[in-house]
């Protein structure tokens, strides 16, 4: 294969490409938020919660562990949110969007895995913290939010690293229902070029760039909000 | 002593030299345990005792001088002799460092198998002997998790035990141990040392080992400085370094309180 | 909509993911095999390999960990054909394809949990062991290999379990596994939510059933101090 033609090709690529990397961040962000925003309650009440609420969680992080992350962008775009989507009460809510149903697929299925991460955070913390805060007067509830939840976060961030890059990777599948992400611009370019091993190759490299800087970035974070004595073989 | 000199000792090393990492960790070091005799390792930490000791059964290689097994030298470079050396030197570590898979018995068995090649049923035989020597026999079916750091030390001793050694090294073999676990590992060394078996045991258990010592060896930076018989060192007036340094380790242990000072004597 | 879910089901779904299931078999147990090989290698390599190697395969770990496994598929099916080495180049078909990208990719995965469970066994228990008079290989077989196994199978099996999940992907290259035959059922069907929320029944089963084999095989080879940990 001639390298010029393959680098000039990728060359000019590049900007297309990196278009796409708004639409991959966007969905991992949002899929991230989405997962927090549900992993941080579903792990509270995975530990704290009566039984059948345990089992009712146990049986969310079930389903959605369980099943494909593609397999769920199917049941999710051409299937649940086309239906809703077509009910009057839904409409206009922009519920047939791509986007909208990968962000979901992807969230429901990081706040399954995140409430499992947060779940093992809070029971490392020693009991002795619960106690001691319920012994000053606080609710549960309060006693959850001001000492629980500040330092099971914390702990949880290198797992929170590691669940990025999961979700970087598992973005990739947006393409298959029509997010115009990195993936799916690098299958039209490879297809309209026939250069599919330089495209491939720009792809891995800016998978492997994101993959860098978010876990640079979840490494500051976890920095600055270090408490004293609080290290990172405290989340094991 | 004539006598002594026509028997060679059991484990002798000549003139051990050891670098790491830059330091010299041991300087020359010679010593004979003749059979039959106790002696003991002292010293702050990182003098060298541990080498010196993982050296003798080239666990650690030395870097220059010999060592003798009944007079021979041994090859460290041939692996047949380094592993006919190590089945008759028997070696006991600070941390235990049982095999964690494997029960109390299949601990004690598995060695005789792999390296004497017994039979299943012989080594098991054996194995729970030597269990019942350490008083031991009712934990055989146990697995390391379910052991105390002093049962775990006495699975180690009868793994050694059951390979038949000559010679037995000790490195620290309390030090890991909560206080009131100690007792029951001292006894059964005590036991081994009054049964003939030739020893040399690196310890902080001042009183203990010198009830028990022919010889103290005290160590620092490498080099064996001072030895001689516990109750020549210890002797209040004899100004030596080993005193010195018992005095200090027995104060902080609380020992000298316990058994009054003259007992370092 | 004429025929009822059930009929649907019992006429169409079932037959037509049933040959599906078989393909995903085909795809999936030796892509399995292949990551665990490969992992066993990479992760021994890793941990007493010499440096240069050692180096060698923390690439090839950071490189197939590193990158959407999508990519990788495609890279193997859509790109390979256009590497030309002296004239010749390498066309794999959709299964074989997939079965590569599984396989490497997985072995990438499987080679950090044998790592760790290399890693786990204390040095003092392999020093021991040749106090006793063991050779290395004596030590290594019956000190080093049945600790680092037990560690490392929790790990290794999740990972076997999360290839189930992915071996969807080979749908994409066009292989009719489980979602391929699924996708094409629901086109000429219309009926999205039935066959792929089936579909989803499928795999649940397929990862449950892997899981509960798993259990077994922990608790099979559990001893005390080596404990499955509940989740």
């Amino acid at each position: 294969m001639d390298f010029t033609v393959a680098y000039n090709a990728a060359h000019e690529a590049l900007p297309y490409m990196l278009g796409g990397v708004v639409w991959t961040v966007g969905l991992i962000v949002g899929a991230m938020l989405l997962g927090l925003l549900l992993g941080v309650p579903l792990a509270v009440l995975h530990v704290y919660g009566p039984w059948p609420v345990r089992r009712a969680v146990s049986v969310y992080v079930w389903l959605f562990r369980g099943i494909p992350i593609l397999v769920q962008m199917y049941i999710f775009y051409f299937g649940l949110l086309s239906w809703l989507s077509g009910m009057p009460l839904f409409s206009g809510l922009g519920l047939d969007s791509p986007f909208v149903a990968a962000v979901l697929v992807l969230g429901l299925t990081s706040s399954a895995y995140q409430s499992q991460i947060f779940r093992g955070a809070i029971q490392s913390l020693p009991a002795g913290q619960l106690k001691a805060a319920r012994a000053l007067g606080m609710t549960d509830p309060q006693a959850i939010r001001a000492v629980i939840l500040p330092q099971a976060l914390r702990l949880a961030i290198p797992a929170w690293s590691n669940e990025y890059s999961i979700l970087l990777k598992d973005s990739a599948l947006a393409f298959t229902i029509g997010v115009v992400e990195i993936m799916a611009r690098m299958r039209a370019i490879a297809s309209t070029t026939h250069e599919p091993v330089s495209m491939t190759f720009l792809a891995g490299i800016i998978f492997f760039a994101l993959t860098w800087v978010g876990v640079k970035a979840l490494s500051l974070l976890e920095n600055r909000v270090r408490i004293a004595g609080y290290t990172r073989q405290g989340a094991a | 002593m004539s006598a002594e000199s026509l028997i060679p000792p059991v484990l002798e090393a000549r003139t051990l030299g050891k670098t790491l990492g830059g330091n010299r960790v041991l300087d020359a070091v010679s010593l004979a345990l003749p059979k039959g005799c106790v002696k003991v390792l002292i010293g702050p930490s990182g003098a060298g005792k541990s080498t010196l000791l993982q050296c003798l059964n080239f666990l650690i290689p030395p870097d220059s001088g010999t060592i003798l097994l009944e007079g021979r030298e041994v090859n460290g470079k041939s692996r047949r002799e380094l592993c006919a050396l190590r089945q008759q030197v028997g070696m006991i570590f600070q941390d235990f460092n049982l095999f964690d898979h494997l029960s109390a018995l299949e601990n004690v068995r598995v060695a005789l198998m792999k390296v004497k090649g017994m039979s299943k049923l012989d080594a098991g035989e054996l194995a729970l002997a030597e269990l019942a020597r350490v008083g031991l026999a009712d934990k055989a079916a146990l697995y390391p998790a379910n052991l105390s750091g002093g049962q775990k030390q006495r699975v180690a001793i009868a793994r050694a035990l059951a390979m038949d050694p000559k010679v037995m090294l000790l490195d620290e073999p309390t030090s890991a141990l909560d206080p009131e676990l100690i007792g029951e590992v001292l006894a059964v060394i005590r036991d081994l040392a009054q049964n003939g078996m030739t020893m040399i045991v690196a310890t902080h258990q001042i009183s203990f080992s010198a009830s028990l010592a022919d010889e103290f060896l005290f160590m620092e930076k490498g080099r064996v400085i001072e030895s001689g018989s516990p109750t020549e060192l210890l002797r209040r007036d004899s100004g030596s370094r080993t005193l010195a340094f018992c005095a200090k380790i027995s104060e902080l242990s609380g020992e000298a309180d316990e058994m009054g000072a003259e007992s370092l004597i | 909509m004429s025929t009822t879910y059930l009929e649907f089901l019992r006429a169409e779904l079932v037959p037509g993911l049933m040959e599906g299931l078989w393909t995903s078999i085909v795809v999936i147990v030796p892509s399995a095999a292949l990551g665990v090989l490969i992992g066993v290698l990479a992760g021994v390599l890793r941990v007493y390999g010499p440096r240069p190697v050692q180096r060698l395969t923390e690439a090839y770990v950071s490189l197939f960990r590193g990158t959407p496994l999508v990519v990788q598929v495609f890279f193997w099916y859509f790109a390979l054909p256009y590497i030309s080495l002296g004239g010749h180049s390498i066309v794999l078909d959709a299964i074989p394809a997939s079965i590569l990208a599984f396989g490497l990719c997985s072995g990438a995965y499987q080679s950090e949990y044998i790592r760790g469970g290399l890693n786990s066994i204390k040095r003092g228990q392999i020093r021991a062991a040749l106090a006793l008079g063991m050779t290395t290989r004596q030590a290594v077989q019956s000190v080093v290999l049945p600790q680092a196994f037990r560690r490392a199978l929790p790990g290794c099996g999740n990972e076997i379990i999360y290839l189930i999940k992915y071996s969807s992907l080979a749908s994409i290259i066009t292989v009719g596994e489980l979602t391929g035959t699924a996708t094409t059922i629901a086109k000429n069907s219309w009926r999205n939510i039935e066959v792929f929320c089936t579909l989803g029944v499928y795999y649940l089963t397929l990862v449950t059933l892997a899981t509960w084999l798993l259990h077994l095989a922990e608790d099979a080879m559990s001893v005390p101090g080596f404990e499955r940990h509940k989740s």
